[in-house]
C-alpha cells in the first residue's frame, strides 16, 4: 500500500511540474465550454432582413411590427423593388427577405390567398432554414391573431420541451464535457504511460518489485481524481455561466460520470499497449477517440440522420451514450430507470474493452 | 569454504517463435563477482537479462537468481536485485532527491532508510549543491553515476547493468568503475553487459554470447590464453566469426 502511494505521489509531481499537461488539464475546458458556449451558437438574435412590401397598407404594416417586435429579427432595410433582393444579399447586410404581397389587407380580410414570400439565403443553409421557421411561426401567428378567416384554420403551436429557448449551450455542456472527460482520460493516461516506456523507466518499473496491477493503478488513479475534478468545473460553468438547468440527481450524476471515466481510462490503458513513444499515443487517442467522439456521438452532428453505417459505429462509442445520459439527467430530470439501457451499453463496452486490454497486457509481458 | 553462487543458470532457453534468442545456456556467477556479459548486437544478452530479472519467462531450462526461480518466485527474486539501463532511467522533472525518494519508497525502504540512503549518496558522489536539482539539469555522467547509486539503493544482492557506459567520456567510465569495484566490495554482485572490450578486462569472469549461445566463459587470462589473444578485441573478432 505504501508503495503505491509513493507511485502516486511521483506521478502527481509529473503532472504538476510540466506546464502543457497543466494547461490541457485545466485551461482546455473552460476555454472549450466558453467557446462552445458564446461562439458557436445555433440560436438567433436579431438576423438582418429587408422587407418589400407592395401593398403598404395597414395590414402588412401590422406584419412587419410584428416580426420587428419578436426580437430574432431587426429590418435593416425597406425595399422598393424586387430587383433590390438580389443587391441586399449581395452585399452580405441580410439573410433573409420578406416579401409582402398585393393587396395584402384586401385578401386576407376576403379570405383570399393573402400571399407572403420568403427569400432566404441558403449559402448557410442552417441558418436559412432556422430563420425561415422562425419567420413562419410569426406569420402563422399573426393570421391567427388578426381574426381573420384563414384558409388553413389550424393554429399550430410548438412547444420546444426541455430547452424552451433552444439554447444550443444545453448542448454543448454535455458535449464538452464528454470531451474533455474523453481526453484527459484516456490521451493522458496513453501518454503517460508511453512516456515512461520512452524514457527507459517502465524497464526498471517492471523489474522493481512493484506488481504489473500496482502501476496500472497508480498511473489511472491521479488522472480519475482530475477528470472528477473537470466534471465539476464544466457542470459548474454550465450551471452557473449559461444557466443550464440539473433537474435530476446529482450522485446519480456523479457515477454515471465515473462509469464513463472508467470507460475511458481503460481505453487509454488499451491504446498505451499500442504505442511505445509519446507521439504515438497523441496520435493515436486523437485519431481513434477525439474525432469520432466530435464527429460521430451526436455532439454536433445528430446520429438519427447519420447513414445507416455510421449509427451502427456511433453505437459503439461510449461517448454517444454519455452525452444522451447527462442530458437526461440535466434536462429532464431522468432517474437510473429511464437511462438504464444507456448504462448498460457503457457498462457492456467497458467491460469488453478491459477484457482486450488485459490480454494485451498479458502478451507483452508474457 | 564453499563459494555462495547468487546466479544459476542450467539450459536457459527462448524462443520466439521460430527464432531461438537464448539457445540453451549454462553459467553460474559468485557472490561478489564481477560477471561480464559480452556479445554482439543481437547476440540474446537482452533476452538473457529479462529473464534472469523476472519480466520474461523462459521457454526451457532453469535459472535461480539470488536463490529464487526466475519463473517461479519472481516477486521475491525482484526485491533482491537492482538493475540499470543504457538510458540512466532517472525522472528528468523530479530532482535527485525526489528520485532516490521514489526508487527507494517502491522498493519498501521506509523515511530513515531513505534519508540515510540520501545522506550516504550526496557525499559519496559530492553532489551536495544540485540534490535539489532536476535531473534534467545535470550532466550525462553524473546522472550515470547516479543512476547507478540508485540501482543499489534497496542493498540489492545482485546488481544488474545493462550497457551502463554508453555514450559517456573515459574518465567518466574510469569513475564509475570505481562505484561497481567498490559496490562487488561490499558483497554486491555485479552482472554487467557492455560493448567496450576494455571494460571486460575489468571484470572478474567474461562470458562471450555469440548467437544465443554461451561460447567462451573464462577469466580474462583464461581467454587470452586459450584463444591465443593479446587483447579482448582480438578474442572478440576470433569468436564473433
Amino acid at each position: 500500500m505504501k508503495t503505491f502511494f509513493v507511485f502516486v505521489s511521483k506521478e502527481f509531481k509529473h503532472i504538476f511540474r510540466d506546464k502543457r499537461t497543466l494547461i490541457i488539464l485545466f485551461g482546455m475546458p473552460v476555454v472549450l465550454v466558453i467557446l462552445f458556449g458564446f461562439a458557436i451558437t445555433t440560436e438567433i438574435n436579431n438576423a438582418h432582413i429587408a422587407v418589400l412590401d407592395l401593398s403598404k397598407d395597414s395590414y402588412s404594416r401590422k406584419l412587419q411590427d410584428k416580426i420587428a417586435a419578436s426580437g430574432y429579427f431587426y429590418i435593416e432595410d425597406e425595399l422598393q423593388s424586387f430587383k433590390e433582393i438580389e443587391k441586399s444579399f449581395s452585399t452580405g447586410k441580410i439573410k433573409l427577405a420578406v416579401v409582402i404581397g398585393n393587396n395584402f389587407g384586401k385578401k386576407l380580410i376576403t379570405g383570399q390567398n393573402a400571399e407572403v414570400q420568403i427569400v432566404a439565403d441558403a449559402s448557410d443553409p442552417n441558418t436559412a432554414n432556422i430563420i425561415s421557421n422562425y419567420l413562419m411561426a410569426i406569420i402563422q401567428n399573426f393570421t391567427a391573431e388578426s381574426g381573420v378567416l384563414s384558409p388553413i384554420n389550424l393554429n399550430i403551436e410548438t412547444r420546444m420541451l426541455y430547452n424552451p429557448e433552444n439554447k444550443s449551450v444545453f448542448m454543448f455542456v454535455p458535449g464538452v464535457m464528454t470531451i474533455i472527460l474523453m481526453l484527459v482520460s484516456a490521451m493522458m493516461t496513453s501518454i503517460t504511460i508511453a512516456r515512461e516506456k520512452e524514457l527507459g523507466t517502465m524497464e526498471i518499473l517492471l523489474v522493481s518489485p512493484l506488481r504489473p496491477f500496482v502501476i496500472t493503478l497508480g498511473k489511472v488513479v491521479p488522472y480519475l481524481a482530475l477528470s472528477i475534478i473537470n466534471a465539476m468545473t464544466i457542470l459548474l460553468l454550465g450551471l452557473f455561466v449559461f444557466h443550464m438547468p440539473m433537474h435530476g440527481s446529482y450522485p446519480l450524476l456523479f457515477t454515471e460520470v465515473s462509469l464513463f471515466v472508467l470507460s475511458s481510462l481503460i481505453l487509454g490503458l488499451l491504446i498505451s499497449t499500442l504505442a511505445d513513444t509519446q507521439q504515438t499515443a497523441m496520435l493515436g487517442s486523437m485519431m481513434g477517440l477525439m474525432l469520432p467522439t466530435i464527429l460521430l456521438s451526436g455532439f454536433i452532428f445528430p446520429v438519427s440522420s447519420m447513414p445507416m453505417i455510421l449509427q451502427y459505429i456511433s453505437n459503439l462509442l461510449p461517448a454517444k451514450w454519455f452525452i444522451i445520459i447527462i442530458k437526461s439527467i440535466m434536462l429532464k430530470g431522468a432517474g437510473l430507470e429511464s437511462i438504464a439501457f444507456e448504462t448498460a451499453m457503457i457498462v457492456l463496452i467497458t467491460f469488453i474493452l478491459g477484457i482486450l486490454t488485459v490480454k494485451k497486457f498479458k502478451i507483452r509481458l508474457e | 569454504m564453499i563459494e555462495e553462487k547468487v546466479i544459476i543458470a542450467k539450459d536457459l532457453t527462448r524462443t520466439f517463435g521460430k527464432f531461438t534468442a537464448v539457445d540453451h545456456i549454462s553459467f553460474d556467477v559468485k557472490r561478489g563477482e564481477i560477471f561480464g556479459f559480452l556479445g554482439a548486437n543481437g547476440a540474446g544478452k537482452t533476452t538473457a537479462i529479462k529473464m534472469l530479472t523476472g519480466i520474461l519467462s523462459s521457454s526451457s531450462g532453469q535459472a535461480t537468481v539470488a536463490g529464487f526461480d526466475i519463473n517461479k518466485d519472481r516477486n521475491r527474486l525482484k526485491e533482491n536485485i537492482g538493475y540499470m539501463s543504457q538510458k540512466f532511467s532517472l525522472y528528468e522533472d523530479l530532482t535527485l532527491k525526489e528520485n532516490i525518494k521514489f526508487y527507494g519508497g517502491i522498493y519498501g525502504l521506509n523515511n530513515a532508510e531513505i534519508a540515510k540512503k540520501t545522506g550516504e549518496i550526496v557525499e559519496r558522489l559530492d553532489l551536495q549543491e544540485i540534490e535539489n536539482t532536476l535531473i534534467a539539469e545535470i550532466p550525462l555522467g553524473w546522472k550515470q553515476k547516479i543512476a547507478f547509486s540508485v540501482a543499489i539503493v534497496h542493498n540489492p544482492k545482485i546488481v544488474f547493468l545493462d550497457e551502463p557506459t554508453s555514450g559517456v567520456d573515459p574518465i567518466t567510465r574510469r569513475q564509475f568503475w570505481n562505484l561497481i569495484y567498490e559496490a562487488a566490495e561490499n558483497g554486491i554482485t555485479v552482472f554487467v553487459t557492455t560493448h567496450y572490450m576494455d571494460e571486460a578486462e575489468y571484470c572478474d569472469r567474461i562470458s562471450m554470447m555469440v548467437e544465443g549461445r554461451i561460447e567462451a566463459l573464462g577469466s580474462l587470462q583464461e581467454l587470452l590464453t586459450k584463444y591465443e589473444a593479446t587483447s579482448m578485441d582480438e578474442v572478440f573478432i576470433k569468436l564473433a566469426r
